[in-house]
C-alpha cells in the first residue's frame, strides 16, 4: 500500500543518494585528474625531475589542459575495427569501475548503497571489468592490442582469485560481508586494524591489488616495451581519457578496499586515540582519505623503482606462491577463529 | 572430423614488431612468428636508415667522409670519428702526436660512457626500470655538455681530425672532466642500488639470450657483447692505437654469456673507462696537437685564417696580362663579383666582394693579386697597389689557403695499397677497410660495423624464449641502426 | 654471474703473417695467386674455387685458429683489374693475435663463390651484404636475400657502374614513387609549387 508519508520517505532518499552520487562522482572525477597529476609530481621527483611546471603554479591546472586536449582530439577509429563493440568496451571498462563507488564507506553511515553482500560486490564488479579490457583487445583488429587483451583476463583472472582468497581471513574475522560492518569489527577488536592480525593476508592483498589494476610491475597487459599500449592501442580522444579514468578509478577503488578491510577505514585504533585524544575530533573521512592515498603513493613509490616482471614469472607468483599462501592464511585463521 | 580439426587448428600468431617501437632502438624491424607468449621464429628486416656511407665515401675525399662517420653510431659518434681516423692515418703512414693521441683517448673513453648510460638507461627501461633511465640521462647529459665544450656539438661532433684533433683543450676542461670523474664513479653506484641486485631484474636477465664463447666468436660478436660471453678480446689490448698502451686498464669479463653478465660488464667497463680519463688527464703532455705531415693533414688554421679571414679587409686586383678568361672565378664567385667575357681578362666589382678569396684560390694562372686593407679603393689605387711586392706572410697564408682547399676538395696523394683497421667502439669492434688507388679519395670504404654483426644474432638469442624475452635482447646486444644500416 | 674485471694476460702474438702466406702457399699451391702486402698487412689473393677449403684450413689448424672473421666484403675492380670482383675476408685469430687477409678473385660472368657461414655463422649477413651490393652469389648460403635494399630493387649500387646520385628520377623504386603520389594525394597544400 503506497502511502503519503511513504512517497515522501521515497521522495527523500531519492534525493539523499541522488546527492551522494553527486558527491562521490565529483571528487572522484576530481581525485581522478589530479591522482594523475600527483603520480607525475610523485615520480618526477623521485627521478630527479620536477614534472609538471607549465601549467598553472606548479603544473596546478596540468590535468584539466589534459582533459581538454583528450576532448578535442580527433577520434581515430580502426578501419577493420569491431565498431559496435570497439565503441562498447571502454564504457564497459569506465563503468565497471564507477559502479564500485557505490559501495565504498566513505566515512560512517557515507556510502550510497550499504549491501550486505559488500565485499562480494566489489568483486564482482571488478571481474566484469575484464570484459571491457577483452573485447577492446579484441574489438581493435590489432595484435598488439590482442595479446594486451589476453594477457590482461588471465591476469586479472588469476590475481582475482588470491586477493579474493586473501580477503576471506578478514571477513572471518569480522563475520561479515558488508564493508561497514567489517570497519566497525576492526574498531572493537583489540588490534584496532586487520592489517596486524592479516599480515599475511595484507601482504597478499597489496601484491594482488596491484596485478589486479594492472600497475608496475605488473603492467604486461600495456608493457610499453613489447606491446606498446596493450589493449588500447588504437584508441585515441576521449575513448582512451575513458580507459584512463577507469584505471585510475579502479586504483582508488582498491586502494580504498585496502583501507577499509585492513586499515580499519575511517577509524582509528583505540590505542592512538587514547594516547593522543584530540585526534578523534579530525572529521573521519580525514583518515579515510590519509589511508587511501598512502596506497596510491606506494603504487606510485613502486612503479618509479622495480623493473617489469615477465609474463609466465607473474602467473608463478600468482598461482604457486599467492595463492597457496592466502589458502594457509585462511586455514590458520579459521583456526584460531574456533579455539579462540 | 576433418572439419572439427579444420576448425579448431591452431597456427602462429604472425606479429611485425617495428619499424616504429619503442623497444626496437631505432628503426629495426623483427617478424616474430608466436605460439602463445612463446616466440617460434624471429625474422629481423634492416636497412630502412640506409643511406648508403659506404658509396659516399668513394665519391668524398679522406677528409670530406670524416662527418659521415657521426651519423653511423650517432650515440657514439666521437668513437666512430677516432675509428676512422686511426685508420685513414695509419693509411697515410702518419702519427698524431702525443698530446692529440692522450686527447683522443680521453674523449673516445667519455664516448664510451656516455654510450653505455645510454645503453644502460634504455636497456632498463625496455625491461620496465624507468627511473635508471632519468639518473643516466643526467650524467650524460653532463658529458654532453662537457663534449659542447671542447668542440661546439654534442652529438655529431666530428672532433678528432686526420693527424691529430681540431681544438685544443682548455685547462677549465679538464678541471670539469676531472670533477665528473671524482663524482661519476658515486653514480654508477646509484644506478646500481635500483637495479644490480633486484630480484626483478635478476628474474628478467640472468639465463637470458645465454650464448656460448664459442658461439659467440663463430658469430663475430664483439665488444661487451663477446666479453660477456668470457671471451676476453678487445682491441685496445689486441691491437693498441691511440694511447691505449700508455694507460692501464682491466678488461671486465663474464662467464655466462646471458644478458646479466653483459650488464655487468658494461657496468664494470665504465668504471674502468672512468679510470682511463683521469689517467689521461693526469698524463696529458704538452706539445702540438695536430701531425707535421704537410699535404697529408689540415695545416694550421690559426696560420692560415689570421691572414686570409674576410674581416681582414683585403682587395683582389685581376692582372689583365694574366688573365687568359678561363671564367674559373667567375663560376667560383659567390657574390658574383666578377664579370667579363670569354678568352678577355675578367674585372671585379669591388663594392660586391666578400673577401672569401675563392677566386684567388681556383685561378691556376694567378692572375689575382691580394691587397691587403685594399677593400673600398678604386680601381686605378688598386692597380696602383697590386705593383708593390706582397709581404711574405700574405703569400705564405694563401698558400696554406690553397692547399687547404686543395685536401679538402681533391684529397692528398695516398700511396696504393689496401688495409683494415679495427678500433673498440663502445658497441664492439669497429673497423674500416679502405683500398687506395692512389687518388685523394678511397677506391672502396667498407665499413665493418658492430650493431651490424650483432644484429644477426638476435634470431639465435630469441627463439623459444619469449616476448618480453625479445625486448630484453634487442637490449642486450647493444645496436644503434644507424650504424647497422649505414 | 661472476663478471669480473681482469687484466688481459695475451699470448705472444702467434704467426708472422708472412709465414701464414707461405703455408698457405704451401698447402694449396693452385690456389694462390699473389702475396701483398701494405703497412705491415698481408693479402693473399686466391681463385675462389677452393675457398672453402682454405678457410676451414685457417679456421681448425691448431696453429692458425682464425676463429674470429673480421670483416667480409668485396671490391669491384671494373675496368682496372680481370676478374672484376674481389672478395675480401679479414681473419684474425683472438687466440694467438695474428692476421691475414685473403681476397678470393670472383669473375664478372659467373659471380659465385661458395659461402662461409658453415665455418664463421657471423658471416650470414656479410655476405647477404655482399649478395646485395655487388650481386655476388654465395653458394650455399643459408638464405640469400636483400638485406638493405627492398627485395626488388634493380642494381646493385657499390659496383662502380651504378651511379652514386642513384637511378635517377625516371628509374625510381616504385615503393617510393608510390609513397611519394599517397603523400601528394594526401597533404596537397604541402606539395604546392
Amino acid at each position: 500500500m503506497i502511502t503519503t508519508e511513504g512517497l515522501i520517505n521515497f521522495g527523500i532518499n531519492v534525493v539523499i543518494i541522488t546527492i551522494k552520487i553527486a558527491i562521490v562522482l565529483g571528487v572522484t572525477l576530481l581525485h581522478v585528474a589530479y591522482a594523475t597529476y600527483f603520480e607525475r609530481k610523485v615520480i618526477g621527483h623521485m627521478q630527479v625531475r620536477l614534472g609538471p611546471m607549465r601549467v598553472g603554479p606548479h603544473g596546478l591546472l596540468q590535468p584539466i589542459a589534459d582533459g581538454v586536449k583528450l576532448f578535442f582530439k580527433e577520434d581515430v577509429i580502426p578501419e577493420n575495427a569491431d565498431k559496435v563493440v570497439f565503441y562498447l568496451a571502454p564504457v564497459i571498462f569506465m563503468a565497471a569501475a564507477m559502479v564500485n563507488l557505490s559501495v565504498i564507506p566513505f566515512s560512517y553511515n557515507f556510502v550510497i548503497a550499504d549491501i550486505n553482500i559488500g565485499l562480494l560486490f566489489v568483486f564482482a564488479i571488478a571481474g566484469l571489468g575484464v570484459y571491457g579490457i577483452f573485447i577492446s583487445g579484441w574489438a581493435s583488429n590489432s595484435k598488439y592490442a590482442f595479446i594486451g587483451g589476453l594477457r590482461s583476463s588471465a591476469q586479472v583472472i588469476s590475481y582475482e582469485i588470491a586477493m579474493g582468497l586473501s580477503l576471506v581471513g578478514v571477513m572471518i574475522m569480522a563475520g561479515s560481508l558488508n564493508l561497514t560492518d567489517i570497519v566497525i569489527a576492526q574498531q572493537n577488536s583489540i588490534f584496532g586494524i586487520f592489517a596486524i592480525p592479516q599480515i599475511v593476508a595484507f601482504v597478499v592483498f597489496v601484491i594482488a591489488a596491484i596485478a589486479e589494476t594492472n600497475r608496475t610491475p605488473f603492467d604486461l597487459p600495456e608493457a610499453e616495451s613489447e606491446l606498446v599500449a596493450g589493449y588500447f592501442v588504437e584508441y585515441s580522444s576521449f575513448r582512451f581519457a575513458l580507459f584512463f579514468l577507469g584505471e585510475y578509478i579502479a586504483m582508488f577503488i582498491m586502494s580504498s578496499l585496502g583501507a577499509i578491510c585492513f586499515l580499519g577505514g575511517w577509524t582509528l585504533p583505540w590505542y592512538i586515540t587514547r594516547v593522543l585524544p584530540f585526534l578523534s575530533y579530525v572529521p573521519p573521512v580525514f583518515w579515510f582519505l590519509i589511508k587511501v592515498y598512502f596506497f596510491i603513493f606506494f603504487y606510485y613509490w613502486i612503479r618509479a623503482t622495480v623493473p617489469r616482471y615477465r609474463y609466465d614469472q607473474l602467473m608463478a607468483i600468482g598461482w604457486k606462491i599467492l595463492i597457496p599462501v592466502a589458502l594457509a592464511n585462511i586455514v590458520i585463521t579459521g583456526l584460531v577463529k574456533i579455539i579462540l | 572430423m576433418d572439419q572439427v580439426e579444420k576448425i579448431l587448428e591452431t597456427r602462429e600468431l604472425n606479429v611485425n614488431m617495428g619499424p616504429q617501437h619503442p623497444a626496437t632502438h631505432g628503426v629495426l624491424r623483427l617478424v616474430l612468428d608466436l605460439d602463445g607468449e612463446v616466440v617460434v621464429n624471429v625474422t629481423p628486416y634492416i636497412g630502412y636508415l640506409h643511406r648508403g656511407i659506404e658509396k659516399l665515401g668513394e665519391s668524398l675525399s679522406y677528409f670530406q667522409a670524416l662527418p659521415l662517420t657521426d651519423r653511423m653510431d650517432y650515440v657514439s659518434a666521437m668513437s666512430n670519428n677516432i675509428g676512422y681516423v686511426v685508420a685513414v692515418e695509419k693509411l697515410f703512414g702518419i702519427e698524431a702526436p702525443e698530446r692529440a693521441k692522450f686527447i683522443r683517448t680521453m674523449v673516445g673513453e667519455m664516448s664510451r660512457i656516455s654510450n653505455h648510460l645510454l645503453w644502460l638507461a634504455t636497456h632498463a627501461l625496455d625491461i620496465g626500470a624507468m627511473t635508471v633511465f632519468l639518473y643516466c640521462f643526467r650524467e650524460r647529459e653532463w658529458i654532453l655538455e662537457l663534449f659542447e665544450k671542447i668542440c661546439g656539438a654534442r652529438l655529431t661532433v666530428t672532433y678528432p681530425r686526420i693527424g691529430g684533433v681540431r681544438n685544443d683543450v682548455s685547462q677549465e676542461f679538464l678541471d670539469s672532466l676531472y670533477k665528473f670523474t671524482e663524482e661519476f664513479p658515486s653514480r654508477i653506484l646509484e644506478y646500481e642500488t635500483l637495479i644490480d641486485q633486484n630480484r626483478i631484474w635478476l628474474k628478467r636477465t640472468v639465463g637470458i639470450g645465454v650464448i656460448s664463447a664459442e658461439e659467440a666468436v663463430s658469430w663475430g660478436l664483439t665488444g661487451p657483447t663477446l666479453r660477456g660471453s668470457g671471451v676476453p678480446y678487445d682491441v685496445r689490448k689486441h691491437a693498441p692505437y691511440d694511447a691505449y698502451d700508455r694507460v692501464e686498464f682491466d678488461v671486465p669479463v663474464g662467464s655466462e654469456g646471458d644478458t646479466y653478465d653483459r650488464y655487468r660488464c658494461r657496468m664494470l667497463e665504465m668504471r674502468q673507462s672512468n679510470n682511463i680519463i683521469r689517467q689521461c688527464i693526469e698524463k696529458l703532455p704538452a706539445g702540438p696537437i695536430m701531425a707535421e705531415a704537410p699535404k697529408l693533414v689540415l695545416p694550421p688554421k690559426d696560420k692560415m685564417m689570421a691572414v686570409t679571414h674576410p674581416d681582414q679587409k683585403h682587395a683582389f686586383f685581376i692582372d689583365e696580362k694574366v688573365c687568359k678568361g678561363c671564367g674559373m672565378c667567375l663560376r667560383a664567385c659567390p657574390a658574383k663579383a666578377i664579370f667579363g667575357e670569354k678568352k678577355k681578362p675578367h674585372k671585379i666589382k669591388q663594392e660586391f666582394c666578400l673577401g672569401c678569396m675563392n677566386c684567388y684560390v681556383t685561378c691556376k694562372f694567378k692572375a689575382l693579386k691580394i691587397i691587403p686593407g685594399g677593400r673600398g679603393l678604386g680601381d686605378e689605387q688598386l692597380a696602383e697597389l697590386a705593383k708593390q711586392p706582397i709581404p711574405e706572410e700574405i703569400t705564405k697564408a694563401t698558400e696554406l689557403l690553397a692547399e687547404h682547399f686543395a685536401y679538402v676538395k681533391r684529397g692528398p696523394r695516398v700511396p696504393e695499397g689496401d688495409l683494415y683497421v679495427a678500433t673498440e667502439v663502445p658497441k664492439g669492434e669497429l673497423g674500416f677497410y679502405f683500398v687506395s688507388d692512389g687518388s685523394g679519395k678511397p677506391y672502396r670504404m667498407r665499413v665493418r660495423a658492430p650493431s651490424f654483426v650483432h644484429a644477426q644474432v638476435l634470431p639465435r638469442l630469441c627463439i623459444g624464449h619469449l616476448v618480453a624475452d625479445v625486448i630484453a635482447n634487442i637490449g642486450t646486444i647493444d645496436i644503434v641502426l644507424g650504424e647497422c644500416d649505414r | 654471474m661472476a663478471v669480473v674485471a681482469r687484466r688481459i694476460s695475451l699470448y705472444p702474438a702467434g704467426i708472422d703473417p708472412k709465414e701464414i702466406a707461405e703455408k698457405i702457399k704451401e698447402r694449396f699451391p693452385e690456389e694462390v695467386v699473389e702475396v701483398t702486402e701494405f703497412r705491415d698487412q698481408i693479402s693473399v689473393i686466391v681463385k675462389r674455387g677452393k675457398i672453402l677449403h682454405i678457410c676451414r684450413y685457417l679456421h681448425d689448424d691448431p696453429y692458425m685458429l682464425m676463429d674470429h672473421l673480421q670483416d667480409l666484403s668485396a671490391v669491384d675492380w671494373r675496368g682496372k683489374k680481370d676478374p672484376r670482383f674481389e672478395v675480401i675476408y679479414n681473419l684474425y685469430s683472438i687466440r694467438f693475435r695474428h692476421k691475414i687477409r685473403l681476397k678470393a678473385q670472383v669473375p664478372e660472368d659467373n659471380p659465385r663463390i661458395s659461402s662461409v657461414v658453415p665455418i664463421w655463422a657471423g658471416a650470414n649477413w656479410h655476405e647477404r651484404e655482399c649478395f646485395d651490393m655487388f650481386g655476388i652469389t654465395f653458394t650455399g648460403h643459408p638464405d640469400l636475400r636483400r638485406i638493405l635494399l627492398p627485395e626488388d630493387w634493380e642494381g646493385h649500387p657499390l659496383r662502380k657502374d651504378y651511379p652514386v646520385e642513384g637511378p635517377g628520377p625516371e628509374k625510381e623504386w616504385h615503393g617510393f614513387v608510390e609513397v611519394l603520389s599517397k603523400a601528394k594525394e594526401l597533404k596537397p597544400f604541402e606539395w604546392e609549387e
